[in-house]
């Protein structure tokens, strides 16, 4: 029974072949699973794309023309006025260009066990989120004269979020330059510079840095949103920061995932990232309502992610990677691609399409693509007189 | 204490900016200040802005005092006397011109019904927030807004009685309406442009039907018959124009027939129209390549005249001919001078248009669509009475566009032919629609105007009852004959040996990029190659270098300017535009080498 499948096992793309094995009953005889293999196989030989079709462009022309009818490129959640995503054509540029920021970075957290079902939801997703010290400052006052620089708290405020005193002067006395001594008296926090020489300038920028130091939370995480989905519930996040996220101990860390990219791939590595890739451009495309196949994004995500790190389709990127001159020349900046090309001496051996269509030859694609091989005539005597 | 403007410049300040605006406006309804003054109270920031410079936009209202118009029947009666006129009324402060800032402080009814005492105008009448050609439509309160901006955007666009003495004008390109008529559904801006003197369609009967597919995507079906009878025929003028140059050392262009010995000489043929002055002859045909106006002018560089001294042949020929796919009848010659003292001859073609499948119509809401095809008489449908519609229009363009005017004009248009009077289409003043209906059923027929029909190819009945009446169609200056272009073989541009571009120049239709792709992706790559040939070249390439060689005419042989002779040169066939492009790159400094192979 085994024998049979084994016979098959290098032809099949191995999902295909578990999914064979699962659909074939266990008590099949081994003539029959022969059978309905050898079927299978002329199934999926069908199915296969015939040798010089044109995958790229086909993928090329199946993203770019639903692309044209796209409209509304942003999405917003309810109830949180700043949270708001960008979809649409401007979300898929900006995957396929294989940008380093996000414009609208989110991130969907899902939980543990007591979490996820909706224990603490609340107080969990607020100490997701990140604290900056200008939250908790109601004003800040600088007094030259001594060198002195005055921050407001606001305590009621810090209660909410569960910031203490002690934490705050954790944070602060971190982050302080040498020469400063730190006091936190009834609703306020003095910081006191020892030597008093310290110009207006110095004490001004100490507030402005003072202002964004980091007190609880996630770095990054600028704004939380917990959601029900189906049975469970998750945390919706503005702001990303994969790698610190899945240390949380609440933190399902398997399912937990963020809309950049780049994160993905520095943390998961370059396969997820192909992933987050397609799951991405297939969630805008979706979103509006358009048909586009999956296969034509997955061979995108392929190319952009061959490499072993994410590469934009860009001049920088994916474009540069080209092996014939004309076409690098023939995307963008063409005199820049020249010039470095004859630096280097570059010979282009016209192998692929855009430079044979500059050309004007036949390109090597479908009926291009096939040559006939031959003997000349007059080689053939030569060969004869050789072998003679 | 309000800031006081005058023209956007600071001026001072007031107590209550209210009451200053409320004080201005009662003295300038007094003509105390000029009515060309405009106060606005800006109530958020407390300012007043007072405004009579040029520039803005203003509009009449009639002005209203507790819940009243100030203008009377009185006034009205006066007016119709021609007793007082429109600047009395502005003058006694009955009405008002506000601009866009003052709007802001004003209460504006639309009706005089609509009135109360907040009020404080009201609107002389509705039809004033539609511009010109926008009244011009009928039952325009009955449609959706984007239907009257096609609809008021087709109409400039039709042909008819543009200017009355188009006779003796020389205008580029223009086209008159050969039987315009007045239409019969009307507004009251038809009286206000006095429409009837450059009216710009005609009425006809239409049904509402489709035709054997011949009317779908918009478009409609017109009669024979109708056509034979002068339907929407109109005529087409432009003027071919030349002027005698003066050059450099006292040379100067002369129109003449030119010299066969003329450098560009065309054919006898060509210039067989012209008169001994060389300009052509009233009334002759002329057809693509004919000469018009025939000229020559001096040689372009005098150093070539020097050389072969042949002074008398190398004047160059400049006639005017006719352009490619262009025909006409002269109807016109003007002799004259321009501003510069030099001689100019403007001879006008005229051309006369009979309706063709692919011409443009409309009506006036917005419903255009292109002739699909033109039936006999015999083989259009037919009512009960005999009457056969002059054009069949889809039904599938009502429901998507909603324009109900449309379908209203038919039946006004109906009701108008048969009692023989004009009918009140002005939008908010209508006539109803009620009364039109009772006046079609008391002259016999149904109410809603449906009538029978029968099918003219096999007289059967048609099933279904087919609205049909009275429309004011408008033929449209979109007209295939200015536009129909096809092209197998013709020029080519100098520099990169591609088709040429345009109708005007007989130029190819593009395969652009996208097009291109669409062949990649087939995996049709011969095709693509073929379809590309249009530049292709031999090009002879020297083996060694790998640059591209010349060939010596003399010797009938190709050298190459770096290895000189005693290479092997190739011939390879590459684009044109390839060439081009690698002559590009020696000009930046790369040496583009070629690297050949054999194919096999």
């Amino acid at each position: 029974m085994s024998n049979v499948f084994k016979d098959y096992e290098d032809k099949f793309p191995k999902n295909i072949m578990e999914g064979l094995k699962a659909y074939i009953p266990k008590d099949t005889s081994e003539t029959k699973t022969r059978k309905i293999l050898e079927e299978a196989w002329k199934e999926y030989q069908e199915a296969c794309v015939e040798a010089g079709e044109c995958v790229g462009l086909v993928a090329a022309e199946s993203i770019g023309e639903p692309g044209t009818q796209m409209t509304l490129n942003t999405f917003h959640f309810s109830g949180v006025a700043e949270m708001n995503v960008t979809m649409g054509l401007p979300r898929i540029i900006e995957i396929l260009d294989g940008r380093k920021k996000a414009s609208t970075p989110m991130m969907e957290i899902y939980l543990k066990k007591p979490y996820s079902a909706g224990k603490d939801i609340r107080k969990v997703a607020l100490s997701i989120k990140e604290t900056l010290f200008s939250e908790v400052a109601t004003g800040f006052s600088i007094n030259i004269a001594e060198g002195v620089i005055e921050a407001q708290l606001d305590r009621e405020k810090m209660k909410d979020i569960g910031i203490t005193d002690a934490i705050l002067g954790k944070q602060v006395g971190n982050h302080l330059k040498k020469g400063y001594t730190l006091r936190i008296s009834g609703d306020s926090m003095i910081l006191k510079c020892r030597s008093k020489e310290e110009a207006l300038n110095e004490l001004y920028k100490a507030k402005e840095k003072i202002k964004t130091i980091h007190l609880k939370g996630v770095k990054d995480i600028s704004q939380v949103l917990p959601v029900r989905r189906g049975e469970e519930y998750i945390i919706i996040t503005a702001g990303s920061n994969l790698r610190d996220m899945l240390q949380l101990e609440e933190v399902d860390s398997s399912r937990t995932t963020t809309n950049n990219i780049f994160e993905i791939a520095e943390v998961l590595g370059i396969e997820a990232a192909r992933q987050a890739i397609i799951n991405e451009v297939f969630k805008v495309i979706e979103s509006q309502g358009l048909n586009v196949d999956v296969r034509h994004i997955m061979l995108v995500a392929d190319t952009m992610c061959t490499s072993g790190m994410v590469k934009g389709i860009t001049r920088y990127g994916v474009v540069s990677e080209k092996s014939s001159v004309l076409a690098r020349a023939s995307f963008e900046t063409p005199i820049r691609h020249l010039i470095n090309a004859s630096l280097v001496g570059e010979t282009d051996n016209l192998n692929s399409v855009v430079e044979n269509v500059m050309l004007n030859q036949p390109i090597p694609v479908g009926t291009g693509l096939p040559g006939l091989v031959t003997t000349l005539k007059s080689e053939k005597k030569k060969d004869a007189k050789e072998s003679n | 204490m309000s800031d006081v403007y005058l023209n956007q410049k600071f001026v001072g300040t007031f107590d209550d900016g209210q009451k200053l605006a409320q004080l201005m406006r009662e003295d300038r309804r007094r003509n105390a200040l000029s009515s060309n003054l405009n106060v606005f109270y800006d109530e958020k920031s407390d300012d007043v802005y007072v405004e009579n410079g040029r520039g803005r936009v203003r509009r009449p209202l009639i002005v209203v005092r507790e819940g009243q118009p100030l203008l009377t029947e009185k006034h009205i009666l006066q007016l119709e006397k021609n007793e007082i006129s429109w600047s009395d009324l502005i003058k006694q402060g009955v009405v008002e011109y506000l601009d866009a800032a003052e709007e802001e402080n004003a209460y504006v009814a639309f009706f005089e019904k609509d009135l109360t005492p907040e009020h404080t105008h009201l609107e002389v009448t509705p039809l004033a927030m539609l511009g010109m050609a926008t009244a011009l439509v009928p039952y325009a309160n009955y449609n959706q807004s984007t239907r009257l901006n096609a609809g008021s955007k087709n109409q400039k666009q039709a042909l008819g009685l543009y200017a009355a003495n188009f006779a003796v004008r020389m205008d580029m390109d223009v086209n008159v309406l050969n039987y315009p008529q007045s239409p019969i559904v009307q507004t009251v801006m038809h009286d206000i442009s006095e429409y009837d003197k450059h009216p710009a369609g005609q009425n006809v009967v239409v049904a509402i039907m489709s035709y054997k597919g011949y009317n779908m995507e918009d478009a409609i079906i017109l009669n024979k018959a109708s056509v034979d009878r002068g339907l929407a025929r109109s005529t087409y003028f432009r003027p071919a124009v030349a002027e005698e140059l003066r050059y450099a050392g006292g040379l100067i262009d002369e129109v003449s027939i030119p010299d066969k010995d003329v450098k560009g000489y065309k054919s006898e043929r060509d210039y067989r129209f012209l008169e001994e002055d060389g300009i052509i002859s009233p009334e002759a045909f002329v057809k693509e390549g004919d000469v018009v106006i025939g000229k020559t002018s001096p040689p372009r560089f005098l150093s070539s005249l020097e050389e072969y001294s042949l002074a008398s042949s190398t004047r160059r020929e400049s006639s005017l001919a006719m352009k490619h796919g262009e025909q006409g009848i002269v109807d016109f010659v003007l002799i004259t001078e321009n501003e510069e003292g030099n001689r100019l001859i403007e001879v006008r073609i005229r051309d006369q248009r009979i309706p063709e499948t692919g011409d443009k119509f409309t009506s006036r809401h917005g419903q255009k669509g292109v002739v699909g095809l033109i039936v006999p008489q015999a083989d259009m449908p037919y009512t009960g009475a005999g009457i056969v519609p002059d054009i069949i229009f889809s039904p599938h363009g009502i429901p998507s566009r909603m324009t109900i005017s449309h379908l209203i004009e038919l039946l006004g248009g109906k009701v108008g032919s048969l009692a023989g009077r004009k009918i009140n289409g002005t939008a908010f003043d209508v006539e109803p629609e009620e009364r039109l209906r009772h006046e079609l059923l008391s002259m016999g027929f149904r109410e809603n105007g449906v009538e029978t029909m029968y099918n003219g190819l096999t007289g059967e009945m048609f099933q279904a009852k087919i609205f049909v009446g009275n429309m004011y169609y408008l033929k449209l200056k979109h007209m295939v004959a200015n536009k129909l272009h096809s092209r197998a073989r013709g020029p080519i541009q100098l520099l990169t040996r591609q088709p040429t571009e345009g109708r005007a120049k007989e130029g190819g239709l593009r395969l652009g990029e996208m097009e291109k792709d669409t062949f990649v992706a087939h995996g049709a790559s011969l095709l693509l190659k073929e379809r590309f040939d249009s530049d292709k070249t031999l090009v002879p390439v020297c083996e060694n270098c790998g640059i591209i060689a010349v060939f010596d005419g003399f010797k009938n042989k190709s050298y190459c300017p770096l290895c000189k002779e005693n290479t092997k040169i190739s011939q390879i066939e590459i684009s044109y535009a390839f060439k081009l492009i690698l002559d590009e790159f020696k000009s930046l400094g790369l040496y583009p080498k070629l690297e050949l192979e054999s194919k096999y």
